[in-house]
Order: C-alpha cells, then sequence, then structure tokens
C-alpha cells in the first residue's frame, strides 16, 4: 500500500483557514527555515480513502476475538467516548481559573474517590499517562518516603522473574539496583527466596497480584510482612486488576502504593497504543508525596494544590483527562454491583476457556487460574516443531488475534491468554473450537503452519532485516 | 446498571458446571479469607446509559466553556479540521492495541510511520520514535538520553515552560541526575552565562523555541556552546512554530521534543497530548519507546513492523533505554491527519496567522496601556506588564467570555494568540483593557 507520501501530488490542498484579518507580520529572515517541511499535498477525499485503508489494515477489538493476555482487551463502550467527547470537557483549558474548571475537578474528584475504594488506597494521582508512568511514579513515591526518613541505603527493588519487563526498567530509571527471585515451582514467589533477597538495602518490592501467569499469590499477607519487616514497600503493578474488582483490594493485602491501567482494566480504548491513563494511588503516608496538583476542597468549590512534599511533576497538567472520564463514565455505568460482576465473569471466562483448551494444550500451571492462563507449547515444539509463534500466526487465519506471545519469561514456548468478561460463552466455544483444529493440523499437517499465516494481506515480517538495516522514516523525494 | 458481559445468567452457570464450581465463590477460593471483602465495596448502584449520560452532562456543564481564548502557556487553542476528527475516530484504530502481530497491524504501523516521517520533516532531524506521553515527559526523556558516566548535569533554561522544567527536574531527582539552570536575561537564554556553565560533566542543554515567553531563541548558538563543550542540546520546539522557524535540525540540535497537542488535539483539560521525538542518527539508538521500522514479509511485500526492540524494556529490563512501553498512538495518528490535512502551504499558513495575529494584538493592547516587557521577536505569545492588578483586568475579561492571558511574576500577563482569534475580538479585548486600566 502506498504512504500518504507516494499519494502527495503538487498543489493539491485541503481548504481550511480564512484569509488572515489582520496586517502579515514577518520574521527576520536569519530565523526562518530554509527548507519547508515536506509535508504530503492531499485532497480531503484523498486522506479519508487513505485512513479507511489503513483502518481495513488494522485489527480491532471489534474484528474478534483478541485475548492479548496481560492487556485486558474489553469491549469499549461506546457512551464512554461520547461523554469524553463533550465541549464541556474537550474545550477547557488546563490553565483555567479552577472557578471555570469545577467540572474537570469533580471529574477527578469522583474518579479518585471509586478508585480508592475499588483499591483500598487513601489518594490518588492521574498525573502519570500509562501503566509504565505509573510505576515509575510509584517508585518515585517509594524513593521519597525513605529519603524523607534519612535512609538512603535503600537502593534495591526486588522483582519476581515472572514480573512485566517495564518493572526492571522502572526500578533502573529511579537509580535503583534489581534483585529477582525466582518464582516457585507453582508459579508463584518463593518465600524463602523472597527472605533472602530482602534486607537493609530493600526499597521495595513490585508485584503484580494476580501474577503473570494468572495465578493469585496465595502467601499475599505472608509476602508483604517480609518486604514490611524488612523496612521496605510494596508496590502493586495493576495490570491484573480486572482479576479481582469487588472480591479484594490490593491495600488489604498490604499494598503500599498501586498504579491502574484505566484503558485495561477500566474499558478505555487502547488506540493502537495509547493515550492510555496510569493513575497512581497509594496510602495515606505516601499522599504528601505525590505529583502533580491535586485536587482539594469539597462540592462546589474545588481547588488544585501541590501535595507539600511533592516529588515533582511526571508530566504536564493533570495526566491524560478525557482517559478519566471515559473511565469515570464505565465504573458510574457499573456500579457496585458491576463492578464484580466484571471480575468474576473475567475469571469466570478464562476458567472455562482454560478448561477447554486443556483437551489439547498445556496449561504451564494447573488451575483454577484467575483472570488469563498461560499456555506453555514446549511438548509440541519438540514433537511435532510447532511453536507459540506458529499457533499464534495460524489463530490470525482464523480471525482470531493471537494472544500474548513468548511471555512471562519463565515459561517456555507461552501463550498467555486473556479472554475478558466481554466475550459470551459461544464466542468461548468456538475459539476453543480453532484452537482444537490448530492442535490437529500441527499433529497431521505441521508444515502448514509454519506458513501462516496466508489469509492476510501481508505474510510474516523480515524483523531481523528491519533491524539491522532500520529504515524508519520515508525519504520525500524533493520538487 | 450493566456490565457489558454479554453471556446470561444461565450460560454462566453453565459455564461454571463445566469447570466443577457450584457458584462464583468457588472460583474464588485461591484468594486467602483475610483478604476477601466480606461486602460489596463503597460505590453507587450502577446506572443505566442515560442516567450515566446525564451526571456526565451535569458535571461537564459546570466547567466555563470559553468562546474566545487568549491562553496558551503549553496548550494551545488551534482550528482541528473535520476530517482530522474522523481519521481519529475510526474505530479499529480506537481500539487496536500496540501492533505486536505485524500481520495484522499494517495499519497502525503504517500510520506511525508516516507520523514518524513528518516529524522528522517538522524538526530537520534524522530519525523519530513513535512519540512518547506528552511534551513534558519528552523532554525529560530527551535529558536522560544524553546522561553517561561522565557526563552526569543537565543545564536546563530558566526560559523553558515551568511545566517541562518541573518534570526534566522530577526524572532527574529519580535517576541522581544533576541538573542547573540557565538563567535567563530580558526573556532570552542567557547564552554568555551558558557558555561559562558548560564543562566536561555536562551532558546537555535543554532550550525552548519559541520559550515560555513566547520569544525566539538563537538555538544555533546554544548548539555551537554545547557542542564546544561536548554536551548535546535538546531544543523543545512548537510544532506549529516549525512551519517558519529554523528547525532544530537546521540549528544543529541532537535531539528535538515538543509537545505535539496543537496538531489537531483539543484542549482537554490537558490531555491526552502528544510528546513526539526525533534525533541524530547518531542517537538513534539512545531513543525510548516504540519505533517503527520498513521491511518486507517472505514473498518481498512492503510491510512495517515494530524495530530496534533490543533498547526496549521487555528484552532488556533494568538495562533498557527507558521504561516507555506503549506510545500515544492514536494522538500520533491525529497529528499525522492533521499534518495532512493542512499540507506545507496549510502548516505554513496556520504558523503565518498565528505570528500576525499575536504582532498585531501585542500592538493593540499597547496602545490600551499594556506595554511588552521583553524585547526580541516573538511567536503567538508575548508578556506584557499589566498597569492594574493582573485578576482585575482578567476578571473583566471572563465577564465578557474571555479567556485573558495567564498571569506572571511581577504582575504580568502572558497572551497568546492563533488563527482561532479574530480581529474584532482582539479589538475588543483591547477596549476592555483601555477601560479597566485607565
Amino acid at each position: 500500500m502506498k504512504l500518504l507520501f507516494e499519494k502527495s501530488y503538487v498543489c493539491r490542498r485541503c481548504s481550511v483557514l480564512p484569509a488572515c484579518d489582520v496586517d502579515t507580520a514577518a520574521l527576520p529572515e536569519a530565523l526562518c527555515r530554509q527548507e519547508p517541511p515536506h509535508l504530503p499535498e492531499l485532497s480531503e477525499t484523498d486522506i479519508s480513502r487513505h485512513y479507511t485503508e489503513l483502518e481495513k489494515r488494522t485489527y480491532g477489538v471489534n474484528d474478534g476475538f483478541y485475548p492479548l493476555g496481560s492487556c485486558t482487551m474489553k469491549y469499549n463502550p461506546k457512551i464512554n467516548e461520547e461523554m469524553a467527547s463533550l465541549p464541556g470537557f474537550t474545550e477547557i483549558h488546563p490553565l483555567q481559573p479552577p472557578h471555570t474548571a469545577q467540572g474537570c475537578l469533580e471529574t477527578l474528584q469522583l474518579a479518585r474517590t471509586y478508585l480508592c475504594e475499588i483499591t483500598g488506597m487513601d489518594d490518588m494521582t492521574f498525573q502519570p499517562a500509562a501503566g509504565a508512568h505509573g510505576e515509575l511514579t510509584g517508585l518515585m513515591l517509594i524513593k521519597r518516603y525513605h529519603e524523607a526518613r534519612n535512609d538512603f541505603s535503600r537502593t534495591k527493588i526486588v522483582v519476581p522473574d515472572s514480573a512485566h519487563g517495564t518493572n526492571p526498567a522502572s526500578a533502573a530509571m529511579v537509580g535503583m539496583t534489581v534483585a529477582n527471585v525466582p518464582s516457585g515451582e507453582d508459579g508463584c514467589v518463593d518465600l524463602e527466596k523472597l527472605r533472602q533477597a530482602v534486607g537493609e538495602d530493600t526499597a521495595g518490592l513490585m508485584l503484580t497480584n494476580p501474577n503473570t501467569v494468572g495465578l493469585f499469590e496465595k502467601d499475599i499477607l505472608e509476602i508483604t510482612s517480609i518486604v514490611h519487616e524488612a523496612g521496605g514497600l510494596v508496590y502493586y503493578d495493576g495490570a491484573n486488576l480486572n482479576a479481582i474488582m469487588g472480591i479484594t483490594r490490593p491495600g488489604d493485602m498490604g499494598f503500599d502504593c498501586v498504579h491502574l491501567n484505566l484503558h485495561k482494566t477500566f474499558a478505555t480504548p487502547h488506540g493502537g497504543g495509547g493515550p492510555g491513563s496510569g493513575p497512581v494511588g497509594c496510602k495515606d503516608f505516601l499522599s504528601p508525596y505525590l505529583p502533580g496538583k491535586q485536587v482539594c476542597g469539597t462540592g462546589g468549590l474545588y481547588s488544585l494544590e501541590m501535595p507539600r512534599e511533592s516529588v515533582g511533576m511526571v508530566k504536564a497538567f493533570y495526566g491524560n483527562f478525557l482517559v478519566n472520564v471515559k473511565a469515570l463514565t464505565y465504573i458510574l455505568t457499573l456500579g457496585k454491583e458491576g463492578i464484580r460482576e466484571v471480575s468474576e465473569n473475567a475469571v469466570l471466562s478464562a476458567n472455562y476457556l482454560m478448561k477447554l483448551l486443556s483437551e489439547c494444550y498445556k496449561p504451564a500451571y494447573p488451575g483454577p487460574c484467575m483472570h488469563e492462563f498461560v499456555l506453555t507449547l514446549k511438548d509440541l515444539k519438540k514433537e511435532r516443531g510447532i511453536s507459540a509463534m506458529d499457533v499464534a500466526k495460524s489463530l490470525i487465519d482464523h480471525g482470531v488475534h493471537p494472544p500474548t506471545m513468548y511471555f512471562p519469561l519463565i515459561v517456555p514456548e507461552a501463550l498467555m491468554i486473556e479472554p475478558t468478561e466481554t466475550e459470551g460463552k459461544e464466542i468461548l466455544d468456538q475459539v476453543a473450537d480453532t484452537f482444537k483444529l490448530i492442535y490437529q493440523t500441527a499433529l497431521k499437517n505441521p508444515e502448514l503452519l509454519h506458513q501462516a499465516p496466508t489469509t492476510t494481506l501481508i505474510g510474516r515480517v523480515d524483523e531481523v532485516g528491519a533491524a539491522r538495516n532500520p529504515k524508519l522514516r520515508y525519504v520525500v523525494q524533493k520538487p | 446498571m450493566g456490565s457489558y458481559v454479554p453471556s446470561t445468567k444461565a450460560q454462566q452457570q453453565e459455564m461454571l458446571a463445566a469447570i466443577g464450581c457450584a457458584g462464583f465463590e468457588d472460583l474464588f477460593k485461591q484468594i486467602p479469607e483475610q483478604v476477601r471483602l466480606r461486602d460489596e465495596v463503597n460505590l453507587p448502584s450502577g446506572k443505566s446509559e442515560l442516567e450515566v449520560r446525564r451526571v456526565l452532562e451535569e458535571i461537564a456543564a459546570k466547567n466555563v466553556v470559553f468562546k474566545t481564548i487568549f491562553r496558551g502557556a503549553g496548550a494551545y487553542r488551534h482550528y482541528i479540521p473535520a476530517i482530522v476528527k474522523s481519521v481519529a475516530a475510526k474505530e479499529a484504530l480506537v481500539t487496536a492495541y500496540t501492533p505486536y502481530q505485524a500481520e495484522v497491524s499494517q495499519g497502525i504501523l503504517q500510520s506511525i510511520f508516516e507520523y514518524q516521517t513528518m516529524i522528522c520533516e517538522l524538526t530537520g532531524m534524522d530519525v523519530s520514535n513513535a512519540s512518547i506521553y506528552d511534551g513534558a515527559s519528552a523532554a525529560a526523556e530527551a535529558v536522560a538520553m544524553c546522561r553517561d558516566r561522565k557526563r552526569a548535569k543537565a543545564y536546563v533554561s530558566a526560559a523553558a515552560p515551568p511545566q517541562v522544567v518541573e518534570t526534566i527536574r522530577t526524572y532527574c531527582w529519580a535517576a541522581g541526575t544533576e541538573i542547573e539552570f540557565v538563567p535567563e536575561q530580558n526573556g532570552l537564554t542567557d547564552l554568555a552565562a551558558l557558555k561559562d556553565l558548560l564543562d566536561d560533566s555536562t551532558a546537555c542543554v535543554y532550550i525552548q523555541q519559541p520559550n515560555y515567553y513566547g520569544l525566539i531563541e538563537d538555538c544555533e548558538m546554544a548548539a555551537e556552546l554545547a557542542h564546544q563543550a561536548g554536551a548535546k542540546l535538546i531544543v523543545g520546539v512548537n510544532p506549529i512554530a516549525m512551519g517558519l522557524l529554523k528547525s532544530p535540525g537546521e540549528c544543529g540540535a541532537d535531539i528535538a521534543v515538543g509537545e505535539g497537542q496543537p496538531l489537531g488535539m483539543p484542549l482537554s483539560f490537558g490531555g491526552p497530548y502528544l510528546g513526539f521525538m526525533a534525533a541524530t542518527q547518531a542517537m538513534m539508538r539512545k531513543l525510548p519507546g516504540r519505533i517503527v521500522g520498513e521491511t518486507t514479509d517472505h514473498n518481498g511485500n512492503r510491510a512495517f513492523v515494530l524495530t530496534l526492540q533490543a533498547r526496549e524494556q521487555h528484552i532488556r529490563r533494568e538495562k533498557a533505554s527507558s521504561n516507555v512501553c506503549s506510545n500515544q498512538a492514536l494522538c500520533a495518528l491525529t497529528a499525522a491527519a492533521y499534518l495532512s490535512a493542512l499540507g506545507p502551504d496549510g502548516l505554513y499558513e496556520v504558523a503565518q496567522q498565528c505570528l500576525s495575529k499575536a504582532a498585531y494584538f501585542a500592538g493593540v493592547l499597547e496602545t490600551a496601556g499594556l506595554h511588552q516587557r521583553h524585547q526580541g521577536q516573538h511567536f503567538h505569545e508575548f508578556v506584557t506588564d499589566c498597569p492594574v492588578e493582573a485578576d482585575q483586568l482578567l476578571k473583566a475579561l471572563e465577564d465578557n467570555g474571555i479567556l485573558g492571558g495567564l498571569p506572571v511574576g511581577d504582575n504580568g500577563i502572558l497572551w497568546c494568540a492563533t488563527e482561532m482569534n479574530t480581529k474584532d475580538e482582539m479589538d475588543r479585548v483591547a477596549a476592555i483593557a483601555g477601560e479597566v486600566c485607565s
């Protein structure tokens, strides 16, 4: 398919602006750019058709089953989008006087109240724009907490080896070193190993619960108390919150701060990678360190104030505000009944699908699972030469988006499947049949799977070539 | 009231039975009793769609939507062509996630590749990433790109916007990077002072173009000074100004970043916005976040794919160039659609109108008794002193449905004019100012 630049035609343009109604001002020549940016010259038809074509080349949540593990690709309700596009939200300048932005402040206040209740936290900042940004923020709170106690020796963050890659990467960004703790045979944190890993240099532990293999850390109270006794704090990576809403809360498990992924758990769309929102909640004692201005006051006259010992700012203004509007809309729709129903059904979907798939495939850990589960295709790979990648690519030919592949790293030939609660029983049945069909093909005709996908506009791509000779932009032919 | 669960109660029972559970309680047996909630969470009951709509509309109505805005300071109101909103609402592009599976994600990947190309064109740099959170975090990530063992100090212009400075400061504190400020003189970064400050422990210099006060900085000189000391120059630019101003690439910058919000994103009380980042070829592998590259599939067809992933957290973990995982893809798409709708002439026209209107506006305010504080050349923002309390004037404007400029230190006001502001509006502000100040 041609690029926008290849569709460009000299002097073609859209009509957008009226003529300027004041005298033209000129910049001194020395300040002006020598060469104008080579942007494409297009008509509105060209642009509209181009992006319609790009849309057709994209698999979205509405194109079918999208079980991307750890990403919670649930349905994105339309009402959320509509509420976030109200001019009363979109046309508000972030630096308007607070008395003219009371609706925005009330939105943040309500979202904070509800999300704190769901997580068992006392306070929350909406400044972080994504999960990884939330992790960074949470670790800043932990760093500041130790610094405020004049304890500068705590420079180590403990993470399980099953953790998301962002956890250790975030630790490095706050100048900490990482201590990896191996998981036990059962896929959970090995308490003995954890005890050995913590000490006077421990700043904190980062943990996802349910963890990345889809299991609830059954010893969670012991885990958090081991870290607390060593003087560290415990950080909750909220990627998997969809499994436990209304059932249990990170705050009750002993976590000191959490980040949420509103674009996962709270049904806001992923946007092809973003914008998301990664609010960070914390217990009272961390609240003075929160970044960015916080909503203060109550009904009618809200104001914005910087917490007194704030770490500073991690982003301009108050985060991805419109995403927060969508999440609030979703929470109001769900209410206390719906919030639990979501998690119950997310966990039910995963267990049901795991049960169906277990007829052919091997779960990495025996169930029951929480909202997602991991298959290991180690045996299939060894016996038939069929990898997790082959099965994933073959799913595409059956109209299913592949699960997360090769993660977590501790499971060989991993496929991580998260069906979410917004898929009905008959879809799960159908998908299970597809998986089984692929398994049969793997046994009878494995060659076919190596070719997959064959129904897409392009086949498997040359990733090695892309990295070896990076071509990261189109070179515009200069007129 | 809804939970968007399609399975009926009967189907749920069937599924529970199939996995050997009597009820939902059984599903959560692995969660220790001590941490399980005994009661419902303390939230209101769910609401119907119509009720939710009423609640949200009522909340939105508590905000004041100003028809006329003369405030910028990091968030700018520009005209957003209808085609841009239409493109940014395309369902598959809205709901997909990071394009891990290239075969079913060519649409997103190609749109990012096109975006990267446009950012390179705007900034005059060699390579761009797929975007990050916003302009302030892009600036902070750029500083992190420059730091190494020997050079761990960053110099930030005191004339950069406070939200950018604060974000850089926060990231630097966390990472243990030393940060110092380059003082300002007459509203501009004091380059003579910078020259004396730079030494061989300096990693980089950060400068904003146009700066917080709307003034145009001498980025070429800044690049020369930084490079003489072996340091890198990061320039934070306003993307609309790039229609006219010398690009960071032309000035010799090593990294260009900026807030992409003016490229088709509404004000939205501060977000979602778009952080763009571009660099020289030499710094390519230090860029954080996603990058899309062109390649081929096994049949030789053109294909796009996430590339240079050896920099990233899911491969390198604690040794990654950053923890950034996702990008602001939908905002990048919006920016690309905006730049396509404008084209080269259109971007020039928007920039030219911003420049002309701000020049006219400064003139009429001057006549009304609000004198410009700085002498330098400005783009679409400028600071005036205010002969009365700034808040008094701003209140008078607010009473007339106008969001005036932002109060800044020493009773100044930072004004902004864009193509959205008509001559009539500007004359009206001047008339009100004349009355209030006389």
